[in-house]
């Protein structure tokens, strides 16, 4: 089992200790990522956006969530035989969970490399594909934990502070 | 420097959309030119003007995610009803202009005193 983790210094010690107890989230919602459902696709980022909104949640904030969430729900329907994506959100920060049926990633550390894609045509041909789904949910997320086997599957977890 | 939306629509003679949302009330202080969705999440920013040939479903996400508030489409491309109807329910103005991107990006580039 491979392992990636990326956290903001600023809340490592909030972060770690959020993963090691996972306390009851304030909202949970679910949803399922079919493959190559590039119509879907995107709705469970909506409602978490559009969850955070009425909450309050600063806009620039709200963008950072949507972008790290809707390109992981990207990668699950581009990359992946399907999974699910669970919300949880707090009143200080949102942590998102992806997990996928398969097939795993065969080298995480070059996976983040900006640039580098195993994407097919159709899923270039939509736009995306660029190499810069994992860099961008790194960019906008205060935690990125990417567990995965080669051969088995992969799960990704985000968290997001407000402040 | 910030221009309405209106202004810079009625430049281009594009054909709006989405004739519900109010390009009037819409604040522009920017553009953005790229047909791949994941530099556009990664670069574009709020208040930009978002002018590509993608039309796709997941070009109204892209711009909901990232809180652009138009997609222009160049080449006089239209996307599908339902797209349209997405773009309504996500609060993004879509409009369509017979000039190509480059022309697009040059009004506004003027437009926007840059």
């Amino acid at each position: 089992m491979a392992e990636y983790w990326n956290v903001n210094p600023d809340y490592e010690i909030s972060a770690k200790s959020f993963l090691a107890d996972k306390p009851e989230a304030d909202v949970s919602l679910e949803f399922e990522i079919a493959v190559k459902d590039f119509v879907n696709a995107g709705k469970g980022s909506a409602e978490v956006k559009n969850t955070l909104k009425r909450l309050g949640v600063d806009p620039a904030i709200l963008r950072r969530i949507a972008v790290a969430s809707y390109e992981a729900e990207i990668n699950v329907t581009a990359h992946s035989e399907g999974g699910k994506m669970y919300s949880y959100i707090y009143d200080d920060s949102v942590y998102i969970r992806f997990e996928d049926k398969g097939p795993g990633i065969s080298n995480i550390e070059q996976a983040m490399v900006p640039g580098w894609s195993t994407a097919d045509d159709l899923v270039r041909e939509m736009g995306f594909g660029a190499g810069l789904g994992l860099p961008n949910i790194q960019k906008n997320s205060d935690l990125l934990h990417i567990t995965s086997e080669y051969g088995s599957t992969t799960t990704l977890e985000i968290i997001i502070y407000y402040s | 420097m910030a221009i309405i939306l209106k202004d810079y629509l009625d430049a281009i003679q594009a054909q709006v959309l989405t004739p519900d949302i109010n390009t009037s009330e819409i604040s522009i202080v920017d553009g953005y030119v790229s047909d791949m969705l994941s530099d556009v999440m990664g670069t574009a920013k709020e208040g930009q003007v978002w002018i590509t040939i993608m039309r796709h479903m997941n070009t109204v996400a892209v711009a909901s995610m990232t809180n652009i508030p138009c997609v222009i489409f160049a080449k006089g491309l239209t996307p599908d009803a339902a797209v349209i109807d997405r773009a309504i329910l996500e609060d993004v103005c879509l409009a369509a202009s017979d000039k190509q991107a480059f022309d697009l990006a040059g009004i506004l580039y003027k437009m926007l005193g840059k």
